[in-house]
């Protein structure tokens, strides 16, 4: 009996290159996957209500599950949604908690010792919001003010080197996430908020007067976001990426970003109205798992 | 395991001259290593949890005294009802959601709060939720006196203030000596969750420097260590003014066991 499976098991290794990775072995002896996602990164990654979860990056994990459900032969996978966390999103990943991450996490160096990710989808640049009437337009006329960020994200590391590097000081309040760190700004517990733009033109268009805020100012750097996937898993990684080649070629990518950054979307039917940006279509061009080193030797 | 990581730069990851560079002085434009922001974070834990710590024992000990007093005119009747309220008032609502209260929706009514550093409304959050049960726990102790000693104290003409002053408190305040330590200790521990309201402590730290560094087991190792140390020191120090305050004969029957 167990030489029989063996031997199958061989058999099928010669037709299905795939049979040897962990996470595709997983999904189709369980016929379900975990797929790690935000609470709150509107339009990224978010929960709809009633633990439901939506988004750009988050409809394009279900095209790629589908893709790799076809791939094994499967006629239906299950998806188990994992809220993740910026501080835990990593550590899931390694100890296979979530088998694939469609949340808003920068491919880094530093993070790539740990995990691994995707062809990029999204190139992020970190801006700064502020409130309207603030008369603030750049990054320097921030120097002994209050700057929110989120704790446990590369944008706290990001101002600290650019205090260094102008010889500026800011004052530093952290949120413990990202609706947390936009209510300092609408409070006024903060002057700004300094983050990915898609994260917070998502918060602006979600507050109460999305009138009431700009996001302003130099793009303070470019970060390649990425589907995160188990460092040890090459094969499951070639599979992800293989399924973004097919979405791309069949030119999905420019109607998925307008149905996610410039058309209403739900729960609220709000418009995060976040432009195409050239390195966001470069990135589509040119398929690429680059870390955000990369991106900005420039 | 890499305890290296923490001689390296905050800015750049690169080693830098000296581990403790920036609180030592040591190199006037060294870049701060993860080392000089621990111990900074550690700093901030100890202030928070401080005077959490002063403002729950002063509160505590004077709630706790009042709950007790004899209903015998208007006066007492209110002060009795007033520290009943403000016990079940601080002692019901989850200390993290006291923490939010104090940060984010208090200072909408009350706007000069808002000039408040987060970590006095930390502080005080922190003080009054500790103080509800220091209160409890001093009130356990007055009421844990023989009535004999109030009826004494009486017999003898002293006041109400001056029966508590050399009579009951002297002698309950030692009894509850062991629960007000795990409750000093609590407030240690207690004091990670102002990291939720922008505090830059132990527990802030491990968060952002984990994910700066990818170093998680040595990071959270290295912030345990000091919680640990912290609460053990309050234990410690706790113990000594047990056994200081000792009155020969009373309350300890066994005059070798400290506070464990």
């Amino acid at each position: 009996m167990k030489a029989g499976l063996v031997a199958a098991g061989l058999l099928i290794g010669t037709f299905n290159a795939q049979a040897a990775s962990q996470t595709m072995d997983k999904i189709k002896s369980t016929g379900a996957v975990t797929m790690g996602v935000r609470e709150s990164s509107i339009p990224m990654s978010y929960t709809t209500g009633d633990s439901r979860f939506d988004g750009y990056h988050v409809e394009i994990c279900r095209m790629i599950l589908g893709d790799i459900k076809d791939k094994l032969g499967m006629s239906t996978l299950r998806i188990n949604y994992q809220p993740v966390t910026s501080q835990n999103r990593v550590p899931l990943v390694q100890n296979g908690t979530v088998d694939i991450e469609c949340g808003t996490t920068t491919n880094n160096v530093n993070r790539a010792k740990d995990v691994g990710f995707a062809n990029t989808l999204y190139v992020e640049e970190v801006r700064i919001a502020v409130k309207a009437n603030s008369g603030i337009t750049s990054i320097s006329q921030l120097a002994g003010k209050k700057v929110a960020t989120t704790t446990g994200t590369t944008s706290v590391q990001l101002l600290r080197k650019h205090e260094k590097a102008n010889g500026v000081n800011f004052d530093e309040v952290y949120g413990k996430d990202h609706a947390d760190s936009f209510l300092l700004l609408e409070s006024g517990r903060a002057d700004a908020f300094v983050m990915d733009g898609s994260i917070l033109a998502g918060n602006i268009a979600n507050s109460k007067n999305p009138k009431d805020y700009k996001i302003v100012g130099e793009v303070l750097s470019t970060e390649p976001i990425a589907i995160m996937v188990r460092k040890d898993d090459p094969e499951f990684k070639a599979a992800v990426d293989a399924a973004i080649a097919k979405i791309v070629a069949n030119g999905k990518m420019p109607g998925l970003w307008n149905k996610w950054f410039l058309a209403p979307i739900p729960p609220k039917n709000i418009v995060v109205g976040l432009q195409l940006s050239p390195a966001t279509k470069n990135a589509w061009a040119n398929l690429n798992d680059k870390p955000a080193e990369d991106y900005n030797k420039k | 395991m890499d305890l290296g990581i923490f001689c390296k730069s905050t800015l750049d990851g690169e080693v830098v001259d000296h581990c403790f560079s920036a609180l030592l002085g040591i190199g006037k434009n060294a870049d701060p290593s993860y080392l000089d922001w621990l111990m900074r974070a550690w700093g901030w834990t100890l202030a928070v949890a401080g005077l959490g710590l002063l403002i729950a024992l002063s509160l505590g000990a004077i709630m706790g005294t009042l709950r007790t007093l004899p209903p015998e005119n208007p006066a007492n009747r209110f002060l009795v009802r007033l520290s009943t309220a403000w016990v079940e008032l601080f002692r019901n609502i989850p200390i993290l959601v006291q923490v939010f209260l104090w940060y984010h929706v208090i200072p909408a009514f009350i706007p000069p709060l808002k000039a408040f550093p987060s970590y006095l409304l930390v502080s005080l959050a922190l003080g009054f939720f500790t103080s509800a049960r220091i209160a409890e726990q001093v009130r356990a102790g007055i009421q844990s006196l023989p009535s004999g000693q109030k009826a004494a104290a009486i017999a003898l003409g002293l006041t109400t203030y001056q029966s508590y002053r050399y009579i009951i408190l002297p002698m309950a305040l030692r009894i509850v000596i062991p629960p007000l330590t795990s409750e000093s200790m609590n407030l240690i521990k207690n004091s990670s969750v102002a990291f939720a309201v922008s505090v830059p402590e132990l527990t802030l730290f491990a968060m952002q420097a984990q994910e700066e560094t990818s170093h998680g087991v040595e990071i959270y190792l290295a912030v345990t260590i000091l919680y640990a140390l912290s609460a053990f020191a309050v234990n410690r120090a706790m113990a000594h003014i047990e056994k200081r305050s000792r009155i020969p004969g009373f309350i300890v029957a066994n005059t070798e066991v400290a506070a464990h």
